[in-house]
């Protein structure tokens, strides 16, 4: 019997998956990792431009807080980025991938845009911001659904499918920049300029003040949904197992589809946002990666509402200090991209040793 | 007129390669499960580690030569992007973390290395101006001796450097690779049943891992065709454009086959360049033609998805992380 034991190889390490995992050893994996990437983005800084790293993310900190305008600059994109990122939330909690906020957002400002720039002056400012808004949320809507109805009946690849969908958008923006600007010129002027018609009122006496206060209303209206609500409880379970709803009664399909119209809804919003209340106009670069980057913020999440507040507050902090550094140093501001890039790597990867539990051979030994 | 075609079909093709690159690329790497949505990140960086390596030699001796022009930045660019697949591979293979997630960082950080070195080379080197590698772009342009006294014939198909030759070889490779091969046939087990493979004795880690990385460096490829021979050595930051998404798009539309890759390549690249060669076209229906290749992408997708032909879907465990003891 123990001849026969020793033949036996073991490896040297086996994984196995752990469910039990104490939420604050879960948290302090993750800050682990965070300070990890700190100290490689460091190195990465110090390597190509020999200046203090502490130096450095000083100037990070100036330039998201240095002033007040800059303090609510951040506070603004903050709060588009994590409206993306609480319209993609419901979908990915399903496993449904979409890939296309990027497009279902820019069909959104686009809409609005289009209500701006054919109303003019001709209607009252209210009525006229109703309008495009529900322009916006329903052809965020008809981005988002269209996806979902194939891949409810048919199974149809919803990540790639939602990925094309977004260079569609981005080629019907161009498309109507073409025709609405006369010159041939693909830049589109802020529109309604004089009677500011269509665009939203400032509020605290902040210029982007409501759209802080509505992405807010909207995070908390969200964790409610996907924590307290039949649906969001529908969602959660079609994201665990799709055999298991439609064993428990789950009309999947419904839920695919209803699910990808919140999302693509919500989209919708942020374009509207972003046109009636930030830019005043539309471009091609009006999501400016933002589906994508949502996606990221969503995960480190891990679908929390109340949590991406932090992490697309964080990601932001990045990307705008990482727009100082470049701006005193004379670098290109890419070096955000790169920072993003090292983080996210080394908090995605913390998840492993979050969700999974390495047993080394000689440990195992001394257990039994 | 005669002269706008042919003059077409070699813009056409010239747009191909870098789209060819990618695609398959993304193909072998997708026939072993994994959705690796870094490919655009990873053309860039293929471009700028190859523009990297190239400005370091052209810049340290006097007089280059062409051969070191060419097999230094080759070198640094296979490196750069393997690099990059590799922490793609770390994280979704052994760490077993979210594709799609680590796909798109990965694309985020590709493409910030590339505008940031492009952006800033030159200041490292206390230069100015916009890099531009004469020597090295000549020497990847270098076409066969004899194409130009073969006429238009010549001109349109015989014009291009070496590495456009090169993708449609690797293209072809890949596709005898892949159906003809026993280690294609295990490939390809790997993609659509992991744990079946498994049980067949083949190593699944290891045939991921090498997929995702070749896949890379091969992809890696079109972004240094494109700065090296496209625009002749020179970087522009975001020139790259989509190309990468595009090539993501043709692995679809080719339904993951390699040598159908060769033919949509040509068909998109042709498609991405057309509303140029079309006289008399208004600014916004340029525009129009310019979204066919996504929309065409989105048919395919859609009608292959409802005829539901076994040998035309996508690999069965596609985006997903195989985990052994997970039953």
């Amino acid at each position: 019997m123990t001849n026969n034991e020793k033949h036996i190889k073991e490896p040297f390490m086996h994984i196995t998956k752990r469910t039990d995992i104490k939420p604050y050893i879960a948290w302090l994996i993750r800050l682990i990792a965070i300070v990890a990437a700190l100290i490689v983005s460091a190195l990465v800084i110090v390597s190509i431009t020999d200046y203090n790293p502490f130096e450095v993310y000083l100037k990070m900190i100036e330039g998201n807080f240095g002033s007040e305008r800059k303090f609510f600059i951040m506070l603004q994109n903050t709060a588009m980025l994590l409206c993306v990122s609480l319209a993609v939330t419901p979908a990915f909690k399903m496993k449904f991938w979409n890939l296309g906020a990027e497009g279902q957002v820019l069909v959104g400002g686009l809409a609005s845009a289009a209500c701006m720039f054919y109303a003019k002056d001709s209607l009252p400012s209210w009525l006229l911001i109703l309008i495009m808004l529900f322009a916006s949320v329903l052809s965020g809507i008809i981005w988002g659904v269209l996806p979902a109805v194939f891949k409810a009946v048919w199974r149809t690849n919803e990540s790639l499918f939602t990925l094309m969908m977004n260079y569609v958008a981005i080629q019907l923006v161009s498309f109507f920049i073409m025709v609405w600007v006369p010159n041939g010129s693909s830049v589109m002027g802020v529109i309604n300029q004089k009677s500011e018609n269509g665009w939203l009122p400032p509020v605290f006496g902040q210029k982007y003040g409501l759209n802080i206060l509505i992405v807010a209303i909207l995070t908390v209206v969200m964790y409610i949904y996907l924590h307290y609500s039949k649906q969001g409880y529908e969602i959660s379970v079609v994201g665990e197992s799709e055999n298991t709803a439609r064993y428990v009664g789950i009309n999947v399909k419904k839920v695919i589809i209803r699910t990808m119209v919140i999302s693509g809804a919500i989209c919708g919003l942020t374009g509207f946002l972003l046109v009636s209340g930030t830019n005043h106009t539309v471009s091609k670069e009006l999501a400016g990666g933002m589906g994508f980057t949502a996606i990221m913020v969503s995960w480190l999440a891990k679908f929390e509402p109340i949590m991406m507040i932090f992490t697309s507050m964080f990601i932001v902090f990045l990307q705008k200090g990482a727009g100082e550094i470049a701006m005193t140093l004379g670098l290109n501001e890419s070096v955000s991209d790169i920072l993003t890039g090292i983080l996210i790597f080394f908090i995605i990867g913390s998840e492993f040793f979050i969700n999974y539990k390495i047993n080394f051979r000689s440990a195992q030994k001394e257990a039994e | 007129m005669v002269k706008t075609i042919f003059a077409f079909i070699n813009a056409a093709i010239i747009q191909a390669i870098p789209l060819l690159y990618g695609a398959t690329g993304e193909i072998i790497t997708e026939k072993s499960g994994n959705l690796n949505l870094g490919i655009p990140g990873i053309m860039y960086m293929g471009g700028i580690s190859g523009i990297i390596g190239g400005y370091l030699y052209e810049h340290s001796v006097a007089n280059p030569s062409a051969i070191l022009c060419v097999l230094i930045p080759l070198c640094a660019s296979l490196l750069g992007s393997t690099f990059l697949a590799l922490i793609y591979s770390f994280l979704t293979i052994t760490l077993r973390v979210n594709q799609n997630v680590t796909g798109l960082a990965l694309t985020t950080f590709g493409i910030g290395i590339g505008n940031f070195f492009g952006g800033s080379l030159l200041k490292f080197f206390g230069e100015t101006g916009s890099i531009s590698l004469i020597e090295t772009g000549k020497a990847f342009k270098k076409s066969l001796p004899f194409a130009h006294k073969l006429g238009i014939i010549g001109d349109t198909f015989l014009s291009f450097g070496f590495l456009a030759y090169l993708a449609i070889i690797i293209a072809v490779v890949a596709s005898i690779f892949l159906n003809k091969t026993r280690a294609g046939l295990n490939l390809r087990a790997v993609g659509e049943n992991p744990a079946t493979a498994d049980a067949a004795g083949i190593n699944v880690t290891k045939y991921k891992y090498l997929s995702t990385l070749i896949g890379g460096a091969i992809a890696g490829l079109g972004g240094l065709y494109f700065v090296m021979d496209y625009t002749g050595g020179a970087w522009t930051n975001n020139g790259f454009g989509d190309r990468g998404w595009l090539a993501v798009a043709i692995v679809i539309f080719a339904i993951w086959r390699p040598a159908m890759a060769i033919l949509s390549s040509f068909l998109f690249g042709g498609l991405y360049i057309l509303s140029i060669y079309i006289p008399g076209l208004s600014g916004s229906t340029k525009e129009l033609i310019n979204m066919l290749p996504y929309v065409v992408t989105i048919l395919v997708l859609v009608i292959i998805s409802m005829r539901k032909k076994r040998e035309n879907q996508p690999p069965a465990h596609l985006g997903l992380s195989y985990f052994r003891e997970e039953r």
